[in-house]
């Protein structure tokens, strides 16, 4: 075990030296990131923040918010010279230890306003922090309750996880009353519980009846026979999928090949599963799904905002996409109501935005008009239900 | 810590030990002078909490994969145990009015016995396997405390604590959820702080160390290095084996209870496979059975994927070359033999023959 004493002297200098570098360029550098919407020179600009999953499994949702936020951003800053957004985004992965590390960041950056972060665990491990640094913050697409819950600086773009639930058990309850449900769900995920635990209670409670509530316990499933066996035998006409697209495409392929044919009721997550390679939409022909958005709409803003994404981006947006979009504008809109400027301490802004979102505030996006706050953070607006028909979603 | 010095020179043990505490203590100081000073970035300030639970769990693997030489892929099971049981604590001691020290030694403690215990029972099967075999079943048991987790549900109310399998807990209005299944535990009272850190990484370190330097160290590296020859002289393999997984465990514990009172919020699956060969790269970066090595590699490959954030989408592909070259240049023969030549040169006439690399080896 014995060894040159000087050469560890000279590695523990070495290495020490490079810790301290390595903590001299975390403290130094705040400038270039990931990625960054400028302002124009010399206008007044407000600094709006926003982490989300830019690279791993959850990707496309992180990068779906950062696409339609920059359409709003170039949008804001182009009609108003005298107000402008500084926009930048951190990577986040999904992840509550990363979102914190990547929220310090944003710190170091000097960011005003926070909107985000994207998904619900990052979100809850950010806004306690948020909460303390006293910094508005605004999720486009964070569901679960518990990211506002005990925090009167967080609001919700999106609905929460329970209410989605609810509003589910609603529309089966009034409008496919006395059909035996089934309910396939994925037991180890936030999302996917939160909103199953509300639809169960609620449904009940309306008196329907659940014949049916199957369990797996990973998105990578790759076989749910067993779960539709279950259904089917139980004779479930209606199967509600409050789950992620990918495991429900498995689950309608698998369907078909053993011929049961019940009406899929899916929820946000299964929002894109039209836009999946190697998915043949015909399966999700007649597929029920709540959204907030539907790009196919007829409304004029929907309309323009889907031509400027598919020019910018060459896609179709989801709803991500145009929560991320409502976001910033309702951001920028509620601190001009609120006659605030960027020059002002975080703690200001974030008071007066709080009173702005508490207190009557009201906007009008892509993902529903009359969108209304409550004292929790939790949006109000009306859900959207639709149908996919001829591979597009229809307006129910 | 005994100081053991022949010939006028301290003892390749005791140096090391010096160099830990050293490090440790020295970039504790610099970060609170500097911190006290405002020089340090939020982005560092948040990741010193998480830095000390990293080297913790990293030192406490590199006791069962250097010291006692098996291959352990579970370790982060045994963080989710501790992390989980540290907030169940804290957040039924959260009425009691007890300052946050306190409940978070209070938090810490309870999730070392847990962690602890549960390194033990596993252990007896485990530890009878030897290699691959080994590896693959701890590896499982990993899986299984973090499945374990998913379907873990907890409450406090004033009837006092409840625990179950489902989310029925029929808690009272005032009660509170501490573990949801697996929405894992939200609302965590954030205590953990980076004193409280540097106090348990000063901890790990007296155990890890005095165990490596006692007769129980010797006996655990005999067994290490030829199983027949330890057990011909009269030594219980398995006995020792299981005494360095035990402990191992206990400190994982601690670690996890530190870093889960770090955060708002903690999900069961952020402790899965992933998380312990994370901490398995720490430790085979560092040097196996090379503890001051694992505290570096803990803190540079911690900070690193945040210092890279210039780099955006390219972040990981740095990351993964930085990794691959530091391997390359701490273990490749030729490099090895460079740096021995150029020492040679630099301080001449010492230690001239060139001894072959006997540390580690699993």
């Amino acid at each position: 075990m014995k060894k040159n004493s000087y050469f560890k002297k000279f590695m523990v200098i070495a290495l020490a030296l490079a810790m301290v570098f390595t903590f001299a360029a975390c403290g130094g550098s705040s400038d270039s990131g990931s990625s960054d919407s400028g302002a124009a020179e010399g206008a007044a600009t407000i600094k709006i923040g926003c982490s989300g999953p830019l690279t791993g499994g959850a990707s496309i949702y992180g990068t779906a918010v950062k696409q339609g936020a920059e359409i709003a951003v170039a949008e804001i800053n182009e009609a108003n010279p005298d107000l402008q957004i500084e926009f930048k985004m951190e990577d986040d992965e999904a992840d509550g230890e990363k979102a914190v590390n990547a929220y310090n960041k944003l710190k170091d950056w000097g960011i005003q306003i926070m909107m985000g972060t994207v998904t619900t665990g990052s979100c809850i491990a950010t806004s306690a922090i948020t909460f303390e640094d006293r910094v508005f913050e605004l999720t486009p697409s964070a569901s679960s309750a518990d990211v506002t819950a005990g925090k009167d600086n967080v609001f919700q773009v999106c609905f929460t996880d329970p209410n989605q639930g609810i509003k589910a058990a609603d529309y089966i309850a009034e409008n496919m009353a006395g059909k035996k449900v089934g309910v396939i769900y994925n037991n180890s995920d936030p999302y996917s519980t939160g909103i199953f635990n509300a639809f169960k209670s609620e449904f009940e409670s309306k008196g329907g009846e659940i014949v049916a509530a199957e369990t797996y316990p990973d998105d990578t499933n790759a076989d749910y026979s067993a779960q539709l066996t279950s259904c089917k035998s139980a004779g479930a006409e209606v199967v509600l999928l409050p789950i992620y697209y990918t495991p429900a495409s498995v689950i309608m392929k698998q369907a078909k090949d053993m011929n049961y044919a019940p009406t899929f009721f899916g929820v946000d997550g299964m929002d894109g599963i039209l836009d999946m390679e190697g998915f043949d939409t015909a399966l999700a022909e007649g597929v029920m799904l709540m959204t907030p958005f539907n790009p196919w709409s007829t409304d004029e803003n929907v309309a323009s905002f889907v031509e400027k994404y598919q020019a910018a981006y060459n896609e179709v947006p989801n709803q991500f996409a145009a929560d991320g979009y409502d976001a910033i504008y309702a951001l920028y809109d509620a601190f001009k109501a609120a006659g605030l400027t960027p020059d002002q301490a975080n703690e200001e802004i974030c008071d007066a935005m709080i009173g702005q979102f508490t207190g009557g505030f009201s906007y009008d996006g892509l993902t529903g008009t009359g969108m209304t706050w409550n004292e929790k953070g939790e949006v109000n607006k009306t859900p959207v239900i639709c149908v996919i028909e001829g591979g597009i979603y229809v307006d129910k | 810590m005994k100081m053991k010095i022949k010939n006028g020179k301290l003892s390749p043990y005791t140096k090391n030990s010096i160099i830990s505490y050293g490090i440790v203590i020295i970039a504790f100081v610099v970060v609170t002078v500097l911190n006290s000073m405002g020089a340090v970035s939020s982005s560092l300030q948040g990741q010193l909490v998480p830095i000390c639970a990293y080297i913790i769990m990293a030192v406490s693997l590199n006791l069962v994969v250097g010291i006692s030489g098996e291959l352990s892929l579970g370790h982060a099971g045994f963080m989710s145990a501790g992390a989980f049981m540290g907030i169940v604590v804290s957040g039924m001691l959260e009425s009691s009015g007890l300052p946050d020290g306190v409940r978070l030694a209070a938090a810490v403690i309870c999730g070392a016995i847990l962690a602890g215990i549960l390194g033990f029972l596993i252990g007896i099967p485990v530890l009878r396997l030897r290699g691959d075999y080994l590896a693959i079943v701890t590896l499982a048991f990993g899986e299984i405390i973090k499945n374990i987790m998913n379907i873990v549900y907890a409450g406090v109310d004033s009837n006092g604590f409840h625990l179950r399998t489902n989310p029925d807990l029929g808690l009272e209005e005032s009660g509170r959820m501490l573990l949801n299944g697996p929405m894992g535990a939200t609302a965590v009272q954030r205590i953990s702080t980076f004193t409280a850190g540097f106090i348990l990484v000063l901890i790990t370190l007296f155990i890890v160390q005095n165990i490596m330097n006692s007769r129980q160290g010797r006996a655990i590296m005999a067994c290490r290095d030829n199983r027949i020859a330890a057990e011909s002289i009269g030594l219980n393999v398995m006995r020792y084996k299981l005494m360095a997984f035990t402990v191992s465990a206990a400190l994982a514990g601690m670690g996890g209870a530190l870093f889960g009172l770090n955060y708002s919020t903690l999900l069961p699956i952020k402790f899965n496979f992933n998380t312990s060969v994370l901490i398995l790269v720490f430790v085979v970066l560092g040097g196996l059975g090379n503890i001051w090595g694992s505290i570096i590699a803990a803190t540079v490959l911690t900070i690193l994927p945040e210092a890279l954030r210039q780099f955006a989408d390219y972040r990981m592909l740095a990351y993964a070359i930085v990794l691959i070259l530091v391997m390359i240049f701490t273990y490749s023969p030729k490099i090895k033999m460079f740096t021995q030549g150029l020492r040679e040169k630099v301080f001449k006439g010492k230690n001239k023959t060139p001894e072959p690399e006997t540390e580690g080896g699993v």
